[in-house]
């Protein structure tokens, strides 16, 4: 029969007492706590009975819009631990020098960078645009719910399982010492032979189900689910965005999956795609990785330019300039941006009409993003521009975001980038668009939206100091890396000999500082909006005098969304309506057909967790058996016909009744 | 007020001052180029950022709602005239930029052996320096094969004349990257890339690995001397004093990785070394990877690959991080796979296919011998 070791390999894999990094002080601190802070949190849930309150008004809910929120929460709580890992390698890089060999060794920093990369991209930037997406769109257009609503639940919680893995290898193991594309050969077992790059792979390809299935959602519902009336060139911007995003997440994230599934087979039987033996070539997956990872980039970016173009045109009390070639704008970029991967590895040594016809694609994105900014630029003339947070977010992304379409350009030229690339030039430069167009982007959406959802707005002061010391400290902390980068020094450096480069490294890392204290900042602001919520209650439903149809509802909107389904005449139909004098329906309610909630995906996602622990510690029973659970409880879950229920007219009728009491109490 | 300014800029003027600028002076007439690629693609663009940004905030002020004496106009979003212009101006901005990449492309194009060293200076018809350049875990090997000397973390090259670097590595990606002298290229297993350059101004400069590749990489750097042809001389001189020699034996001992290597220097170097890197076959017994092509190019070896398939010794393994899995054995002698020696290179030997029709039955194919050459193998059946 089995021996003990033999036994214990088959039940733990490659999991044993090393597997925990007992030796780390930093990530002992961390677990205590993360431990106490879970304590804590669970305790309160525990002592405040409010477990059941979760799992059945959040967690197994399938409304679109708390899914949003749930999405929103994920992407903020993602934040703060990628912002940590920004804080250590910005301690690191401002320490390491004179000899010195600064706090963190290279078995460490290694993963930190790796992680900061994954984690703001895939699980910070990706939910919080799925989540204004997933909020937003179905309101923007009319409709009750997304098209497929349990498929959404469970795209939330793929997405969520995909965190949850990459931040078990916190605790567990370690994470890929790759960089955040995980280049072969450097990937390969042969010399990344521990779990780092596994808990990558699984990571991704779990929160890779959700994004593509999240995706599949709100093109569905966009093109199926609008109001009547609403043609495709009467949609708002921010849906036409979202449209264009979603159709770049279907055609590029099962690239990802395929390069990441081909990686898999390498690392676990042996094939050699990527390997220079036998064969293979790494520099296929070097083509493969950004054939995804450049429509990422506007995956990320077209919501933020929606979220601009709505409060623009909201905070200026004007049209939007030039809807239709914003729309055009937004649908070259979308076609352009598969068309221009190569210019992220010039220096690989492709010919010289490969890399300018690259080269050029690239800067002909350029013209489109430019008139879009142009078209922004315009619906500020002649308008009545009111400055708001998210207004002043549009503002200071303006500003900052020419000047990272500038240095992206500069890139753009190959020769250019063979003295630029890799080095902390380019660091500052995707920095400088993801956080001056994506994050920025995300903040004016958090802070025009967050009354729809919640019914009462945000704090301005708090939102001031965080507005501020987010600009103040991207620039503080960002102009030295352009400095740097025409010093010649490289990213991704763990230690330096050239004293000269110090004092820049310090002021990164006090600019640093600066934006952590803007973060602060922002979850002081909500935590001072809930303190006084009373004060800054929005009983109107429209705050901004808006002009979409979200605003037409009640915040924060009943389960329904909207009582009678609107008939749109023309673009900005909430101000359509308003300037004809719309008056709400008060009677003659239908009841109303609802799909219901249910726990599959928090089950389905919860397994695939299993599976993915499985397979990265080689417990193949664990794999094995998770698998199957998957696939019994998917079949199961089909014959559950429990699916949708009537919200009753009389409950519908209350709802409203409440919403004109309220109006008519505010307005007397 | 403006003496405050100019005091108050004081010191970020001494803190740029301070500073080694090395990609917008460098010393090589490439890297002058390309910086001025850089120079002129960035005032193309400021031509229409500046306006642009001045026009964000003059907007941002002027219709502020607080000032009411600015007119309002809250259905006007379309305008033709300004709508030419906006898709216009950065549209002729791009076809002059386009122009400059294709046309600097091209002439930068690392491939390309120099015309010229410097502006107005034509380069001679003399072949370029040779250089090879190999990327170890974790530190830089060159090779000079017309001197038969090698180096570790250390490159001289004489000023004004052209150098070709052949760049290859022996396990991950990385950089090839000297900011004075020419834009970076990578290095790659199994591949080679090339990069020509020329140093101009004497010096040592700061080379390095510029692509991240794993734990020793912030330690993988070296000085790159240019140097006067006297100069060069001399240093050649003590590179040919030194102790050490090259071979197959001490670079698979240099090959493990290591991080923070000093110089090393080795007074010769086998001459077949460099192909045998490239080709990932400097193993002893291991198929190289041009032998391999060219054998699949004539239709491969059937199914007598998968009995040429071995595993690594744990001492091949011990060896070399990567070599963990099958790797295929050699078929013919080391010196046939570089192309030394008596033998023909492989692709010259026969140009019909091959297709396995000529190969032994199945059955007898675990009983072949590796130490075999395919032409006496084909000659044999």
């Amino acid at each position: 029969m089995f021996d003990t070791a033999q036994l214990t390999k088959f039940v733990f894999g490659r999991l044993s007492l090393e597997s925990l990094p007992l030796h780390e002080p930093i990530l002992i601190l961390t677990f205590a706590g993360v431990v106490m802070g879970g304590i804590v949190v669970v305790g309160a849930l525990t002592y405040f009975r409010l477990w059941g309150y979760l799992w059945k008004e959040w967690f197994t809910s399938v409304d679109h819009k708390k899914i949003g929120v749930m999405y929103i929460i994920l992407g903020i709580v993602m934040l703060l631990r990628g912002f940590a890992d920004a804080l250590m390698m910005r301690a690191q890089q401002a320490l390491a020098f004179n000899g010195s060999d600064g706090f963190l060794p290279a078995h460490h920093y290694d993963q930190v960078f790796t992680a900061h990369g994954v984690i703001m991209i895939f699980f910070v930037a990706m939910p919080l645009v799925t989540g204004l997406m997933n909020y937003v769109v179905p309101l923007q257009i009319g409709a009750r719910d997304v098209s497929f609503p349990f498929l959404n639940n469970f795209s939330f919680w793929m997405t969520t399982a995909g965190a949850i893995v990459v931040m078990i290898s916190l605790f567990i193991g370690e994470f890929a010492r790759t960089g955040w594309l995980a280049y072969p050969p450097l990937s390969n077992i042969g010399y990344s032979p521990d779990v780092g790059v596994d808990y990558y792979i699984w990571s991704l390809q779990v929160a890779g189900i959700g994004t593509t299935l999240s995706g599949i959602n709100l093109i569905a519902t966009i093109i199926k689910m609008r109001a009547p009336g609403m043609s495709l060139m009467k949609m708002p911007i921010f849906t036409w965005t979202s449209l264009c995003t979603n159709i770049l997440i279907v055609a590029s994230f099962p690239i990802l999956t395929a390069v990441l599934a081909l990686l898999s087979l390498d690392r676990y039987v042996g094939t050699n795609f990527f390997s220079s033996d036998l064969g293979g070539n790494p520099m296929m997956y070097v083509n493969l990785i950004w054939i995804w990872g450049h429509p990422e980039v506007y995956i990320l970016i077209l919501p933020a330019f929606g979220v601009f173009s709505e409060v623009t045109s909201t905070f200026s009390g004007k049209k939007l300039f030039g809807y239709t070639s914003m729309v055009y704008a937004t649908i070259v970029i979308t076609i352009l941006s598969y068309l221009v991967w190569l210019h992220h590895f010039f220096t690989m040594g492709s010919g010289a009409s490969v890399n300018s016809f690259f080269g050029i694609t690239t800067m002909i994105i350029s013209i489109p993003t430019g008139a879009k900014i142009f078209n922004w630029l315009f619906t500020m003339y002649r308008g009545r521009i009111r400055f708001e947070l998210p207004m002043m977010w549009t503002i200071a992304f303006m500003l900052t975001f020419v000047i990272g379409g500038m240095t992206g350009v500069m890139l753009a030229v190959p020769p250019a980038d063979f003295v630029l690339h890799n080095s902390l030039f380019l660091i500052a430069h995707f920095h400088n668009v993801i956080i001056g167009g994506v994050v920025f982007g995300m903040f004016a959406g958090i802070n025009f939206w967050f009354p729809k959802a919640f019914g009462f707005k945000l704090d301005e002061f708090w939102g001031k100091i965080s507005f501020w010391c987010w600009v103040i400290g991207f620039w503080v902390a960002f102009t030295p890396l352009y400095v740097l980068g025409f010093m010649g020094v490289t990213r991704r450096l763990r230690t330096f000999d050239d004293p000269s480069l110090h004092i820049w490294f310090i002021i990164a890392a006090c600019g640093a500082l600066i934006v952590a204290a803007g973060i602060g900042a922002f979850l002081v602001q909500i935590g001072v909006s809930v303190w006084r919520r009373e004060a800054l209650r929005d009983t109107t439903g429209d705050p901004w005098h808006g002009r979409t149809l979200e605003w037409a509802t009640s915040s924060p909107p009943p389960d329904y969304n909207f009582a009678f389904t609107p008939v749109i005449h023309d673009n900005d139909p909430w101000w359509d309506m308003k300037s004809r004098g719309y008056k709400r329906p008060l009677g003659g309610f239908k009841a109303i057909h609802m799909p219901k909630n249910t726990g599959t995906g928090v089950i389905l996602a919860g397994i695939s967790i299993a599976m993915a622990f499985g397979l990265i510690w080689y417990m193949w029973w664990l794999a094995a058996l998770s698998f199957v659970a998957i696939v019994a409880v998917a079949i199961t879950h089909t014959f559950n016909y429990h699916r949708d229920y009537y919200i009753p007219a009389d409950e519908v009728e209350r709802t409203e009744a409440e919403r004109t009491q309220l109006m008519a109490r505010v307005a007397s | 007020m403006s003496r405050l300014r100019i005091v108050l800029l004081l010191p970020l003027v001494a803190l740029l001052g301070g500073c080694n600028f090395v990609v917008m002076n460098p010393a090589g007439d490439i890297a002058v180029q390309q910086r001025n690629l850089v120079v002129v693609s960035t005032v193309l663009m400021l031509l229409i950022i500046i306006p642009v940004m001045a026009l964000i905030v003059m907007f941002a002020w002027k219709y502020r709602q607080s000032n009411t004496d600015a007119p309002y106009e809250p259905d006007w979003d379309h305008s033709i005239h300004l709508e030419l212009v906006i898709w216009a101006v950065p549209l002729l901005i791009v076809i002059c930029l386009g122009a400059v990449t294709w046309t600097g492309t091209h002439l930068l194009d690392p491939y390309r052996p120099l015309d010229r060293v410097g502006p107005g200076q034509a380069a001679t018809l003399n072949p370029p320096l040779q250089i090879q350049a190999i990327a170890l875990d974790w530190k830089w090997l060159f090779i000079y094969p017309e001197y038969g000397i090698a180096t570790v973390n250390d490159v001289a090259a004489p000023v004004d004349r052209p150098v070709e670097f052949k760049i290859t590595s022996s396990s991950v990606m990385n950089s090839f990257y000297i900011p004075a002298l020419a834009g970076q290229i990578y290095a790659m297993p199994g591949m080679e890339t090339r990069l020509n350059a020329v140093i101009n101004k004497p010096g040592d400069y700061r080379g390095f690995s510029a692509n991240y590749s794993g734990a020793g990489f912030s330690g993988m750097h070296f000085v790159f001397h240019g140097v006067d042809e006297p100069g060069f001389d001399a240093w050649v001189k003590k590179v040919k004093a030194s102790a050490d020699t090259l071979t197959r034996d001490s670079y698979l001992e240099l090959e493990k990785p290591s991080e923070n290597v000093p110089v090393k220097l080795y007074k010769t170097v086998d001459a077949d070394l460099y192909k045998a890197i490239l080709n990932m076959c400097v193993t002893p017994g291991k198929m190289c990877q041009n032998e391999m092509t060219a054998i699949d190019a004539k239709g491969g070896l059937g199914l007598a690959n998968a009995g040429n398939l071995l595993p690594y010794s744990k001492a091949m393994a011990d060896q070399s991080p990567a070599l963990r899995r099958n790797y295929v054995a050699s078929v013919c002698t080391v010196e046939d796979s570089t192309g030394s020696g008596n033998a023909t290179p492989v692709t010259s030997i026969d140009t019909t296919p091959v297709l396995g029709a000529g190969l032994q039955r199945p059955a007898a194919q675990f009983r072949f011998t590796p130490a075999l050459p395919p032409a006496m193998r084909r000659a044999s059946n």
